[in-house]
C-alpha cells in the first residue's frame, strides 16, 4: 500500500516530459551543441573557422575558380595563377595506360571495365554464390588474353609495354588471389603440431614481415635471375609479382592466424570427435568461422596491397604512379607535376576509401550473431 | 577376447600385428615424420637447385662471393649524412653513413609523428564538431593513398618552389626555397645538442619522478605539485647544462653566398620531403590506435576518476593512461617498425639512406648479392631490436597480475 502510495507520487512528479539534452532542436541548436556549448570550445572553433575559411578560400582559388580545365597549350596554364587541371586531359592515355601501344588501348580499356564491373557486383552481397567465383575465375585469364596478345588475332604486348592503372589493378588482384591461399597455408602451417613445418612457416613469415617491401623486392628482382636456370629469362613484372604476393601472404598469414586462434577450442575439439581428417576440419570447420572473423582485418590489408602497387615504380615499371612521373617528363609541363599527382591521389582515394567503407559494413554483417 | 600373449614375467603385451604400409600410414605420428621429412627434403632440394644454378650463372658472369670489398674505396660522395663519410672511406662506412642517415630520419619522423598521432587522436574525440570531424577528414585522406605518392608530390611541390635568392623567408630566422629549409641555429653546436640531450634525459627522469610520487602518495596521503615539480627540474636541469658548457648565446643566422646558405641548420628538400611523407602518413595510423586505445577505456572508469574529483589533466595521467597505454604499444610497435622500414622509400626522392646507399654500392661493387644480403640482414636486426626495444616497454605498462 504505502510502496503504491510512493510510486503513484513519483509518477505525478515526473509527467512533465523534459526534453532529451542532446539533439534537441533544428540546425541552429545542433551546431551550438557541436562549436559553442562552453567556453573553451568556442574559443577552439572560432581559430579553427577562421583557419578553415582562409585556407579553403585559398584552396577554392587556385583549385578551381582560377585554374585552366582544359587546353592543348601549356603556355596558358603557365599565364593561370591557378591549378592546371588541363595537365590530365592532356597525358590521361599516358597516366591511365603507360606505354601501351596508342591504338590498342581498347583492350587495356576494356580490361579495366571489366575488373571494375566484377568488383562492383561482388559488393553486392546478394550476388555473392558460386557463379561469381567461377566468374572471377574467368576473368583473370580473359584479362591477361585482353593485356597479353597474341591470340584471336590481337597484336601481342609484352607486359614490358603494360602500364598505368591496368597494370595497377593487375597487380593487387593477383595479388591477392595468390596471397591469400598463401596466407591460409602459412598460418595453418604455422598452428601445426609437426616441429619442421612449424618452424619452416615461422621463419618465412617472419623474416618477410622484418624486411622492408623495397628490399624483398629488390631481392626478387636481383636473386631470382640469379637462381633460377640461366635458360629460364623471368621479366621485370613477374619478379615484382612474385614479391608482393610473398610480402602479401606473410602480412595475411598473421591475421588469419589470429583468426585461427579466435575460433573457440570447442570447434577444434567437436571437428576431431567427429572423425573428420585435418583437411576436412580446417576446411569445413575451423576456416569458415577463423577467415569470417578477420575478414575486414584482411580487407584493411588488401587496400595496403593495393597502395603497395606503387613501389614497383622504383623498379621502373609503369604502374600508375610511373606512368604519372614519366608523363609529367615533358618539359613543356613540368612544374604541373603536382596536379597530375592530385588526380593519381584523388583516384587511388576514391577506390580505397570505398573499399574501406565497404569493409566496415562488412564487419557489421559479418559480426551478426556471432558471441565470441 | 585373448588381448595378448603372456610373457614370462606376466605381463601382458599387445601382439605385434604384421607390419603393414596401410597400418603405417594410419598412424598419425608416422605421418607427421613423413610429412616433415618431405618439407624438409623438398626445401632443401629447392636451395641445392637454387645455389646451383646461382653458381654457375655467377660463374658465367665473372662474380665472385666475398665480404672482402667492403674494405675497398668506395669514391662516392653522399648527398649528405648525419656521420661523417668522404669519398676516400670504405664501402663498409658507407653502409654505416647509410644506417646513420635511416636511424636519423626515422628517429626525426617518429618523434613528429607520435606527436602529431597522439594530438589528432585526442581531437577525434573533442566534444567539438569541427575539430572531431577535421581530424576524421585528415585520416581518411592520408590512410587512402599511397605513401610513395605522398612522398613523391611533397618532394615536387619542394622543386618548384623559388630559387634560393627569391626565398620565403621570416626576416633572417628561416628560408624556404628550392634548396630545402634553412633554419637559424644556435652557433655552439655541441653545447646545444649537450642540452638538448640533457633535456630529453630529464624528460625520462619526470616519468619516474612522478612514478615514484605516485608511490609516496599512496604511502603517506601526501600529494607532491608534481607538474610544477617537473617543470621546475627541467628548466633547471637545462639552464645548468647551459652553463655548464659556457653559456653561448650567439645566433648563426643563414646568409646567402653566391647561389646557396652558409650557416645555420639546412635541412634539404629530400629529407623534408621524406621525413614530411613519413610523418604525416604514420600520424593518421598512429591517430587511429590512440583513439581506439582512449576508447577502450571503460566509461565507468572516467566517471569514477570524476567522482573523486579528479579532471582534466589529471583524470589522463591517473585513469586514462594508464589504462590506454595497455592497448596503444602493441600496434604502435608496428607501426614504428613500419616507419623505420618505409624510410627505404628515401630511394624515391634521393635520400642517402640504407636502401639508396646499398643501391649504390651495389653498382659501384658488382658485389649484388652480399648487399642485398647485408641490407636485408640489417633491417631485420633493426626491427627486431625496436620490438624489443617496445616489448620492454610494454611490460613495464602492461597490467601486472591481479593483485594491483
Amino acid at each position: 500500500m504505502i510502496a503504491a502510495t510512493v510510486r503513484s507520487h513519483v509518477q505525478i512528479s515526473a509527467q512533465v516530459e523534459r526534453p532529451s539534452p542532446l539533439r534537441s532542436g533544428g540546425p541552429i541548436s545542433r551546431i551550438k551543441q557541436g562549436l559553442f556549448n562552453n567556453a573553451h570550445n568556442t574559443v577552439l572553433s572560432i581559430i579553427a573557422l577562421i583557419a578553415l575559411s582562409y585556407a579553403g578560400w585559398h584552396a577554392l582559388r587556385w583549385a578551381i575558380l582560377d585554374a585552366v580545365w582544359y587546353t592543348h597549350d601549356a603556355n596558358l596554364c603557365k599565364q593561370a595563377t591557378g591549378a592546371c587541371w588541363a595537365i590530365v586531359g592532356e597525358k590521361y592515355r599516358l597516366i591511365l595506360f603507360g606505354t601501351f601501344p596508342y591504338d590498342e588501348q581498347w583492350r587495356p580499356f576494356l580490361a579495366i571495365a571489366l575488373i571494375m564491373a566484377l568488383s562492383i557486383v561482388s559488393g553486392f552481397r546478394r550476388f555473392w554464390s558460386r557463379n561469381l567465383m567461377i566468374a572471377w575465375a574467368a576473368l583473370l585469364p580473359t584479362v591477361l588474353v585482353l593485356m597479353l596478345g597474341g591470340v584471336f588475332g590481337l597484336r601481342p604486348t609484352g607486359t614490358h609495354l603494360w602500364g598505368g592503372l591496368p597494370l595497377t589493378l593487375i597487380m593487387a588482384i593477383v595479388t591477392v588471389a595468390f596471397g591469400l591461399p598463401g596466407a591460409i597455408l602459412l598460418a595453418l602451417g604455422r598452428r601445426s603440431k609437426l616441429p619442421a613445418i612449424k618452424a619452416l612457416c615461422i621463419g618465412i613469415t617472419e623474416i618477410t614481415r622484418g624486411l622492408p617491401l623495397l628490399v624483398v623486392l629488390f631481392m626478387a628482382a636481383i636473386m631470382l635471375p640469379l637462381f633460377l636456370p640461366t635458360t629460364f629469362r623471368i621479366d621485370k613484372f613477374v619478379s615484382a609479382q612474385i614479391a608482393m604476393i610473398i610480402y602479401f601472404a606473410a602480412y595475411a598469414a598473421e591475421i588469419v592466424r589470429g583468426g585461427l586462434q579466435a575460433v573457440p577450442r570447442g570447434q577444434y575439439e567437436a571437428a576431431e570427435a567427429a572423425g573428420l581428417k585435418y583437411g576436412q576440419r580446417m576446411r569445413r570447420v575451423i576456416l569458415p568461422q577463423g577467415l569470417r572473423i578477420v575478414i575486414p582485418a584482411l580487407m584493411n590489408d588488401i587496400i595496403r596491397a593495393f597502395k603497395n602497387t606503387t613501389f614497383v615504380s622504383i623498379l621502373g615499371l609503369y604502374d600508375i604512379l610511373g606512368a604519372t612521373s614519366a608523363a609529367t617528363q615533358d618539359p613543356q609541363w613540368v612544374q604541373f607535376a603536382p596536379e597530375a599527382y592530385l588526380f593519381v591521389f584523388a583516384l587511388y582515394f576514391v577506390f580505397c576509401f570505398s573499399m574501406s567503407k565497404y569493409s566496415e559494413s562488412l564487419a557489421r554483417y559479418l559480426s551478426q550473431g556471432r558471441n565470441y | 577376447m585373448d588381448a595378448g600373449v603372456k610373457t614370462r614375467d606376466g605381463r601382458r603385451r599387445k601382439p605385434r600385428a604384421a607390419f603393414t604400409w596401410q597400418a603405417l600410414w594410419r598412424s598419425e605420428k608416422a605421418r607427421g615424420r613423413f610429412y616433415q621429412v618431405a618439407a624438409v627434403a623438398a626445401v632443401a632440394a629447392a636451395i641445392l637447385f637454387m645455389a646451383g644454378n646461382a653458381v654457375q650463372s655467377m660463374a658465367a658472369r665473372g662474380m665472385r662471393i666475398g665480404l672482402g670489398f667492403l674494405w675497398n674505396e668506395a669514391g662516392f660522395t653522399l648527398a649528405e649524412s648525419v656521420l661523417p663519410f668522404h669519398p676516400t672511406d670504405t664501402f663498409l662506412q658507407a653502409f654505416i653513413a647509410g644506417l646513420g642517415n635511416t636511424l636519423w630520419i626515422s628517429l626525426v619522423s617518429l618523434i613528429f609523428a607520435t606527436a602529431l598521432g597522439v594530438l589528432l587522436g585526442i581531437a577525434r574525440l573533442s566534444s567539438n564538431w569541427l575539430i572531431s570531424r577535421g581530424s576524421a577528414v585528415y585520416v581518411e585522406i592520408f590512410r587512402n593513398t599511397p605513401q610513395l605518392i605522398q612522398i613523391v608530390f611533397w618532394y615536387t611541390l619542394f622543386t618548384l618552389l623559388p630559387g634560393a635568392r627569391q626565398a620565403w623567408h621570416g626576416m633572417d630566422w628561416w628560408f624556404l626555397s628550392n634548396r630545402g629549409l634553412v633554419l637559424a641555429w644556435p652557433a655552439d653546436r655541441p653545447a646545444f645538442t649537450i642540452v638538448l640531450l640533457t633535456l630529453a634525459i630529464g624528460l625520462a627522469g619526470i616519468y619516474f619522478f612522478a612514478k615514484w610520487a605516485d608511490r609516496r602518495q599512496r604511502r603517506t596521503g601526501q600529494p607532491l605539485p608534481v607538474f610544477g615539480l617537473s617543470i621546475l627540474g627541467l628548466a633547471a636541469a637545462g639552464l645548468l647544462a647551459w652553463l655548464a658548457t659556457g653559456a653561448p648565446t650567439a645566433i648563426e643566422h643563414p646568409k646567402l653566398v653566391g647561389f646557396n646558405f652558409r650557416g645555420g641548420m639546412a635541412l634539404s628538400p629530400e629529407f623534408l620531403a621524406l621525413s614530411l611523407g613519413l610523418v604525416l602518413y604514420f600520424a593518421a595510423y598512429i591517430s587511429e590506435i590512440v583513439r581506439s586505445g582512449i576508447q577502450s577505456v571503460g566509461k565507468g572508469q572516467i566517471e569514477a576518476g570524476r567522482a573523486v574529483g579528479l579532471h582534466g589533466a589529471e583524470l589522463y595521467r591517473h585513469i586514462i593512461m594508464p589504462q590506454a597505454l595497455r592497448v596503444i604499444v602493441p600496434p604502435i610497435t608496428a607501426q614504428y617498425i613500419s616507419l623505420i622500414k618505409t624510410s627505404a622509400l628515401g630511394v624515391a626522392v634521393g635520400y642517402p639512406e640504407l636502401f639508396n646507399v646499398s643501391n649504390s654500392i651495389m653498382t659501384l661493387s658488382g658485389h649484388t648479392l652480399e648487399c642485398v644480403v647485408i641490407m636485408g640482414a640489417v633491417y631485420l636486426l633493426l626491427a627486431l631490436s625496436v620490438s624489443a626495444l617496445m616489448n620492454a616497454f610494454n611490460k613495464a605498462v602492461a597490467l601486472r597480475g591481479a593483485a594491483r
